[in-house]
């Protein structure tokens, strides 16, 4: 599914990715973890398509396809999708005519018709269910006056919506409350399936009793130091960053 | 300078066409004194240091429209509100058009500048009303009311809550090469009455047109007075728009106004405050482009306690265009426990686009709440990239921004049909659907 191979990447001449190699296949689940500074919100960013990075080495291949010379959203209607740590608040948009124009901007782009809004709603409301929100929260201006746990279910909402291929969760899990975890991360295991690829960004591992990885990666300065099974984030929750940083 | 001498020489001619002896024309020959006096005004005068006027008064500008001009209801519709009944007093050229209008003087008087100047009944409101708020000392005003004679005369009698809104639509042809308009408008609103009023000034082709338009407003106790202009006027284009308010007791007055096109649009709105308890609400959204400019100054006069006024204008500017907001709010020693409130929020696309933003607060009483705020900034990259990566390209990502950006200017707008007008105008400046109904 994702395959990146010795990843360099900066911002404003500070090397921040400083070869990157990972492997995701379709079905898995794979954690990133690392103390903060570590690389590992650029990580996402550069995987996404943020212009404001230069990659100066490397590649990111989806199924196969280079997608690193891709803008964002050609990377999006190939089905990379990424959950913001601190989404972004746009009033007079609702939630549902935002997912609208997501949708069918996806469709256009693959010369589809517009999705027929009968269908649309079923959707919406397939998908409100399985995250627990009602009606009134679709109606609201996208992310405005909306508390941490709203915010991270609609972005999860979104890729309920849009059926990424490859969804990275940013932080995810940062500003919620134990009752907002659980549904978000209920949500994104209803999501997962053998055709998808999951890739959870996080500092702690509290997210990942919730969302099991197969795999769980350590960044420190840029570089993927350590890789291992679930059982490794046990070991960093146990004996924190501190340790990896002195064996790098 | 050609057009001032043109002008004055042309009151003559202009007197043969009004009843000299009305007492209404001692007050244009009064106000045709005080232009000569004035001038038009140039770059010197801090007022207009940023809106240039010479090559709009170097044109020959026509004063009189030489042609019988008609339009076909067809052509113009596009123009109109019209998936809502609305009283309509409709000119073309400036002269009324009948087959366009729809007027009424049930219940309400809802008619003609010209028809309440000649009738006697409406002597004692002319006497009242007539050129009362409207500056002496302006040079444009001054000119409007010198040549006034016809425009929109409304009188909404008291208690009377007026069940549609009035449009008034000025409509050049360009059968004139270079056309100067100018209306005035004279709205009366009774204690307790309610109104709300659509105007445009739109031009069909491609001649150049210039309208000094002039608007006096009486909002009589707890009257509500609702306002909106479009602005979104032709390349060639010009508009000079002077609009007085006068507020009583307890009284509500809400103008919003859009600016989406024309070569030069100055909006002067002043608003004055005669009692107590008093709430005045001045909104814009510009959007323009090449080089059009739209000048907002604004007045706010609190000389009475305990009154509120809220101004927000949000303004986004492309390619080599500039805006201009200056606004003035005084504070008289006597008005206390004042709130007033301003915002100016701009956004600039283009490197060689401008804004010149002045907030001017005189404030003399002590225990007020006034607070004013300006920014000037690009679209906010992070949102432009969470927007891509929901799979929305860029220009449709900037157009969502610009659009939310806008939003909140058009959350007080009342009629959902002026809303979602104003919602396809923005969407289609901005070259993109926005994919929605709002």
């Amino acid at each position: 599914m994702l395959s990146i191979d010795n990843l360099h990447a900066s911002v404003e001449d500070k090397s921040i990715l400083n070869g990157i190699s990972l492997d995701v296949k379709a079905g898995e689940v794979h954690a990133i973890m690392g103390p903060n500074g570590s690389g590992k919100s650029t990580l996402s960013a550069v995987i996404a398509g943020n212009e404001n990075y230069e990659v100066s080495e490397g590649a990111i291949l989806l199924n196969g396809e280079d997608i690193g010379e891709l803008d964002a959203e050609s990377r999006a209607h190939k089905g990379i999708f990424l959950s913001f740590q601190y989404p972004v608040e746009i009033p007079g948009v609702t939630v549902t005519n935002f997912i609208k124009t997501a949708i069918n901007a996806s469709r256009k782009a693959q010369g589809l018709d517009e999705m027929p809004a009968k269908e649309m709603l079923k959707k919406i409301r397939e998908k409100a269910t399985l995250l627990e929100i009602d009606s009134r929260f679709l109606s609201r201006s996208l992310n405005q006056g909306f508390s941490g746990g709203e915010k991270k279910r609609n972005e999860i909402f979104q890729m309920a919506m849009l059926e990424p291929k490859l969804a990275i969760l940013d932080e995810t899990d940062s500003g919620l409350d134990i009752d907002a975890l659980r549904i978000v991360a209920n949500g994104v295991n209803k999501l997962r399936n053998e055709n998808n690829a999951i890739v959870v960004i996080t500092h702690y591992q509290r997210l990942l009793d919730y969302i099991v990885p197969d795999f769980v990666h350590v960044l420190h300065e840029g570089k993927i130091v350590k890789s291992g099974t679930k059982e490794l984030a046990m070991e960093l929750e146990e004996k924190g960053y501190d340790w990896i940083k002195k064996g790098a | 300078m050609q057009l001032e001498e043109k002008l004055m020489s042309s009151f003559v001619a202009f007197e043969s066409e009004v009843d000299t002896l009305a007492p209404v024309h001692d007050v244009r020959e009064k106000a045709l004194k005080s232009f000569e006096k004035l001038g038009f005004p140039t770059k010197k005068n801090e007022e207009w240091k940023y809106t240039p006027l010479n090559s709009l008064l170097k044109e020959d500008f026509h004063i009189f429209s030489k042609h019988d001009n008609t339009v076909e209801f067809k052509d113009v519709k596009q123009y109109f509100i019209h998936d809502i009944d609305t009283y309509k007093i409709v000119f073309v050229d400036g002269v009324y058009n009948s087959f366009l209008s729809e007027t009424t003087h049930e219940g309400a008087d809802i008619c003609l500048l010209s028809a309440a100047l000649a009738h006697s009944k409406y002597q004692k409101n002319i006497t009242d009303y007539f050129h009362k708020i409207a500056s002496k000392n302006d040079a444009f005003t001054s000119l409007n009311t010198a040549f006034a004679k016809e425009g929109a005369y409304i009188h909404i009698p008291e208690k009377k809550i007026l069940e549609k809104p009035i449009q008034i639509i000025h409509f050049s042809t360009g059968n004139d090469t270079a056309l100067m308009l100018q209306p005035r408008n004279l709205i009366i609103v009774g204690k307790q009455a309610e109104v709300q009023i659509i105007e445009r000034h739109q031009s069909l082709s491609n001649q150049k047109v210039f309208t000094n338009s002039v608007t006096e407003i009486f909002a009589d106790q707890r009257a509500q007075v609702d306002y909106y202009k479009i602005q979104n006027d032709q390349e060639e284009a010009s508009l000079i728009d002077n609009t007085y308010i006068r507020q009583e007791k307890e009284s509500n007055a809400k103008v919003h106004t859009f600016s989406f096109g024309g070569k030069l649009t100055r909006n002067n709105l002043n608003f004055y405050h005669n009692d107590e308890h008093i709430e005045s609400t001045l909104k814009g959204i510009t959007i323009i482009e090449n080089k059009q400019l739209v000048d907002h100054h604004t007045l706010v006069h609190h000389a009475s306690p305990n009154c509120e006024s809220h101004q927000d204008y949000k303004g986004i500017y492309a390619d080599t265009s500039t805006g201009v907001f200056n606004g003035k709010v005084i504070v008289e020693k006597e008005a206390q426990k004042t709130n007033a409130f301003q915002q100016n929020n701009n956004i600039l696309i283009d490197d060689k686009a401008t804004i010149n933003s002045k907030p001017q607060l005189e404030i003399f009483a002590d225990d007020v709440k006034c607070s004013h705020g300006c920014t000037i900034g690009q679209l906010d990259e992070d949102a432009l990239f969470y927007l891509r990566t929901r799979g929305i390209p860029k220009k449709e990502a900037k157009a969502l921004l610009t659009y939310a950006f806008a939003n909140n200017v058009l959350e007080s707008v009342q009629i959902p049909s002026v809303k979602s007008r104003i919602n396809k105008i923005i969407a289609t400046k901005l070259g993109v659907d926005l994919g929605f109904d709002v």
